[in-house]
């Protein structure tokens, strides 16, 4: 259950697969994202409401394949220059794109969660994502007739958040602004969760075990493993991080040397795995 | 007489757009503009605005300005903090929401917004964000404000790309979409204020903001802009707007 975070990114991470890495804003899985990128995996499809800078960067490392998503900004800063670069010039790998808004994507996400084909909701009319995005679609209520939007649900290969606390058995403390991990946790074949820290017991807050530990494949501490984004009672926003990024992302050369400095020379040491 | 403003022409369009909140009003805040605007008015003349952030943040109160959507301070402030999937599906799409903001990098006569590509789609000369929240905002608040500067790349005859719908073709079409809001109701630019003709839903000067000629506007909209007979102008930003704003933005 406890694993180091190479081993867990090693044994339910595969080339080809579609991989959900959630965290709006709040816990962002940043760790496991560079992880992916150092164990050099490739093909995947990278599904994220909110493809900020980790899918930039995983973009820009060549592992994506194809990317569904619903935002895909740096956050107060601007554009993603990397998903940009592989939009508009196929730069390091052509990306194709499944474009959907927070709505649909948070209700796909749902679908997967509870174990039905496809979500219904009031969303997407009129607009040009339908022509564009061919599994958006309309559907008839049997009860009043009304046309309603149908979108299909997201079942990942693996889904991977990043949380406050684990338990050694593996349930899981989430706490503050929740996205929407829980759901995508629930709609995925397996599931990988860093943590902050492993701890004996969880004190026990009503409510609070947001993931129990029959719904996750396996925990790797990861201290720290949210920055530049926050973890709620640990450490804020590293606002001056996500401004930083608009200037190293912008050219492919400083791109490459920060892949080199800071991501593939950088693994992390075993023992932030959580063996003592 | 000075020569220098007394404020600039974002404090201009924030104040603007405060000034269109009232207090009973539960409004979603985007960040940036709208998100000062909020706050400035939670501050002065509506202290019980009910701030809403897409990241599941409802009744937030800040006390310094937020720079994301989902920052620690909202959900510490806030009277309760739910999901993604609840904000949208619980809270949004029902109508319990009076009114959103939204951003444009193209906005068409209609109010039609673009903020996914400049370009053809599969070949795109800029790949912008996307949609994020706004389509649904764009269909569900009861109204909706957008605020974005006013230059002839971004008032264009026809947008790229609808990624929310504003009144589509014109008057009717939102109800024929079964959009359930009344769509964007104004257009806060930092020239002036421009809203719907009430008949043929079509994007009119209402307002211009002090100093600004009608031909100033004319000249950065992309289409023959309409003029309301009843042409006002803006209301300067009082002493007290630029001071509590000011207190926000630190400048």
């Amino acid at each position: 259950m406890i694993v180091p975070l190479d081993e867990g990114i090693r044994e339910l991470v595969h080339d080809g697969d579609t991989v959900a890495l959630e965290g709006f804003t709040h816990l962002i899985p940043v760790a496991a994202g560079h992880e992916i990128i150092r164990q050099g995996l490739r093909d995947l499809t990278l599904a994220r409401m909110t493809p900020d800078i980790v899918y930039d960067q995983m973009i820009g490392a060549g592992c994506a394949r194809k990317l569904v998503f619903s935002w895909g900004g740096n956050p107060g800063v601007g554009s993603l220059h990397r998903f940009r670069d592989a939009v508009q010039n196929g730069w390091p790998a052509p990306l194709e794109i499944e474009e959907h808004s927070h709505a649909g994507m948070a209700n796909r996400y749902v679908a997967g969660a509870s174990g039905i084909p496809f979500a219904v909701l009031r969303g997407y009319t009129g607009t040009d994502l339908i022509a564009q995005t061919p599994d958006i679609t309309t559907i008839t209520c049997p009860f009043t007739g009304e046309e309603l939007t149908a979108v299909p649900a997201l079942t990942p290969d693996v889904a991977i958040v990043h949380a406050q606390r684990a338990d050694r058995a593996g349930n899981v403390q989430l706490w503050g602004i929740t996205g929407v991990q829980k759901e995508a946790v629930l709609a995925s074949r397996r599931a990988l969760v860093t943590v902050e820290e492993v701890v004996d017991r969880l004190d026990p807050v009503p409510g609070q075990v947001l993931l129990p530990a029959r719904v996750v494949t396996a925990v790797a501490e990861a201290p720290g493993g949210a920055r530049p984004s926050y973890a709620h009672g640990y450490y804020a926003r590293d606002n001056d991080a996500y401004q930083q990024w608009d200037a190293v992302s912008r050219e492919r050369e400083t791109f490459e040397q920060w892949l080199r400095t800071e991501v593939r020379g950088n693994a992390r040491p075993a023992r932030e795995g959580g063996r003592t | 007489m000075t020569t220098t403003p007394r404020y600039t022409a974002d404090e201009m369009m924030t104040v603007t757009a405060a000034r269109f909140l009232t207090t009973e009003m539960a409004c979603f805040v985007g960040i940036g503009l709208p998100s000062t605007a909020a706050n400035l008015a939670r501050r002065t003349h509506a202290p019980n605005l009910w701030m809403i952030y897409e990241s599941g943040t409802l009744g937030a109160k800040p006390d310094t300005l937020p720079l994301s959507i989902g920052d620690g301070i909202l959900a510490e402030t806030a009277d309760t903090v739910v999901s993604v999937p609840e904000i949208f599906n619980y809270w949004l799409q029902p109508g319990r929401i009076d009114i959103g903001f939204l951003g444009a990098a193209q906005i068409d006569r209609y109010a039609n917004i673009n903020t996914t590509v400049i370009g053809d789609y599969s070949d795109p000369k800029v790949r912008l964000p996307g949609a994020g929240g706004a389509p649904e905002i764009a269909a569900s608040c009861r109204e909706v404000i957008v605020i974005v500067r006013q230059n002839s790349r971004t008032f264009v005859e026809s947008v790229d790309f609808v990624t929310s719908v504003g009144h589509g073709k014109g008057a009717g079409q939102r109800e024929q979409l079964g959009l359930t809001g009344l769509g964007p109701t104004r257009v806060i630019t930092d020239l002036g204020v421009l809203e719907p003709e009430p008949r043929t839903r079509e994007l009119t000067l209402a307002s211009v903001h002090p100093g600004v000629a009608v031909d100033d506007v004319r000249a950065t909209t992309g289409w023959e802009l309409q003029v309301a007979p009843d042409l006002a102008v803006t209301a300067e930003p009082d002493e007290a707007e630029l001071s509590v704003l000011r207190s926000l933005t630190g400048s």
